[in-house]
């Protein structure tokens, strides 16, 4: 890559959000404001390489940018449109180029796209392409869905926000509490689909727990008046902390209770738990901070050596009174198991709804590692050829085929 | 919906299902991922392949037969299966691609199956 080349991209990386976020709140279009910024990118790769990098590479491309914008209004037809766009233009033109979006930008936009009237399985992708700048194929990669499917949902999605007139600006503080939390779940789900990528060997999936990370902290900068936001952060910085334990020297799959917890990062650990008691001082508990506080239960064992399961159990009868996911369920059998026994954890599971279990994977390798402590070696066979069934990591499916293979 | 998922394999993987040492794990993976499409209630059929060296590929150009060995396409990764699939939609068959063995490895293709062409009136 030419040294121009890279230049656009580092200025793209590191400024997409906010330059988005600030045409897309004057021009109240994410759609328009992405493929301006998008026409600037293209400019930028023609020009820099003969003319020499700018000296601020955002400025111009925000210039760029907005050339396009208004040039774009110029030409439309849609008389209502065009008053509104010519105030714009006004203003536009007037606005100093070196001011960029404001924090606040960047979060109304957040905002924008955990919007109620947005659906709720586009609201994450569309936080990943309009705030960082993903393209399509990798959010697709990252949701498992077609790469084709997915462009067009987020183009329907945009269109929607400009019809539905949806509004770029943070919620009144009355509102916030409703507000936030689609937010904070698009954030997770970010974690999430970043986090199943253990090893590290998807390129295309590699770095979204990270941005992630970056995007809960944006949050909590902003908003650090949120309980919840903390809880979220502390919660994927304790995950990430444990992230170079999860595999062995040999690739191999470790689980949690095996893992050497001095590959545990120690930082990660020590910010979560100051994020985490910040989070505290509020008094206002969630499921955020709730799940923090299991992963920091976990965490102690690299103090003590030891995991108090019955403080986990009971952490857990707190998360299922406020966010009752199979996930959860199936996670609190994993403590009850650890606190009580085999035997209580297997009824827990037995309790859960067939349907919502059937193609959940963590269920049934829970189910088979409890059925072969309890010695119910055919049935826990049973369990383990189903989850080996639905497992998508080859690490992961090794693992639970040698334990199966173990069973006496 | 029906899909049909193409389990693409690399010549490693193929060889495993003979390989002393390997046959166990591979065979295994590929049971319990056939139960777990069963026991979801999604699998309608599929077959594995024996391998391309026993393929022969017939073209009849002009009326003229001609049957040549080996597969069709000289690819790095081979068919060496497929699972016939009904899932409500496209996610949820990509989903159960991701899970198949091939994927890791070689490749799980995912296509929709035709609709039954209209009987003509």
């Amino acid at each position: 890559m030419s040294e121009a080349a890279a230049a656009a991209e580092l200025a793209a990386r590191a400024s997409y959000g906010r330059l988005v976020a600030h045409l897309a709140a004057r021009w109240r279009d994410v759609a328009r404001a992405e493929d301006a910024l998008g026409d600037a990118l293209v400019a930028a790769l023609e020009t820099w390489p003969r003319a020499g990098v700018p000296d601020k590479p955002e400025a111009w491309l925000l210039t760029a940018a907005r050339r396009r914008l208004v040039d774009g209004a110029r030409h439309a037809h849609v008389a209502v449109a065009a008053e509104a766009d010519l105030a714009l233009m006004l203003r536009e033109q007037t606005d100093d180029v070196g001011q960029t979006a404001s924090s606040d930008e960047r979060l109304a936009l957040l905002f924008v796209c955990a919007h109620p009237d947005i659906d709720e399985a586009a609201r994450t992708p569309l936080m990943l392409q309009t705030v960082l700048g993903l393209d399509a194929a990798r959010i697709a990669s990252a949701f498992l869905v077609a790469p084709a499917t997915m462009g067009q949902r987020l183009v329907r999605v945009k269109a929607k926000i400009r019809e539905a007139g949806i509004r770029f600006e943070v919620p009144e503080h009355r509102e916030m509490a409703a507000r936030l939390p689609p937010v904070l779940d698009a954030i997770y789900a970010a974690y999430g689909s970043g986090w199943e990528d253990v090893a590290g060997a998807d390129p295309r999936r590699r770095g979204l727990a990270e941005e992630a990370i970056w995007l809960g902290r944006l949050v909590t900068r902003l908003l650090p008046d949120e309980p919840e936001a903390l809880g979220l952060l502390a919660l994927m910085l304790h995950c990430e902390a444990r992230r170079p334990a999860r595999r062995d020297d040999g690739g191999a799959y470790v689980p949690l209770s095996e893992q050497d917890v001095a590959r545990w990062s120690r930082s990660l650990i020590d910010e979560a738990e100051s994020v985490l008691a910040t989070a505290a001082r509020f008094a206002a508990p969630g499921r955020f901070q709730l799940e923090a506080a299991i992963q920091s239960a976990h965490a102690q064992r690299a103090r003590t050596g030891a995991t108090d399961w019955e403080a986990i159990a009971l952490l857990y009868k707190g998360l299922l009174r406020c966010a009752p996911t199979v996930g959860a369920r199936v996670a609190a059998a994993a403590a009850r198991a650890e606190a009580r026994g085999a035997e209580a954890g297997l009824r827990t599971l037995d309790g859960m709804p067939p349907d919502a279990v059937r193609t959940y994977q963590p269920y049934w390798a829970l189910r088979a590692q409890l059925l072969t402590t309890l010695g119910r070696a055919n049935h826990a066979r049973d369990a383990f050829d189903r989850a080996i069934g639905l497992t998508e990591e080859a690490a992961v499916r090794e693992f639970l085929m040698t334990r199966s293979a173990d069973i006496r | 919906m029906q899909f049909t998922i193409l389990v693409y394999e690399t010549q490693s993987e193929l060889a495993a299902r003979t390989d002393p040492k390997r046959k166990d794990a591979y065979w295994g993976a590929y049971r319990a991922y056939t139960k777990a499409l069963r026991d979801a209630g999604v699998m309608v059929g599929g077959a594995g392949l024996e391998p391309p060296r026993t393929a022969a590929t017939v073209r009849v150009p002009e009326g003229k037969r001609r049957v040549q060995d080996g597969p069709f396409a000289d690819t790095k990764e081979q068919l060496g299966g497929y699972y016939v699939i009904d899932v409500p939609d496209l996610d949820k068959a990509l989903e159960w691609a991701a899970r198949c063995p091939s994927a890791a490895t070689g490749a799980a293709e995912v296509r929709p199956n035709m609709p039954p062409p209209p009987t003509p009136a």
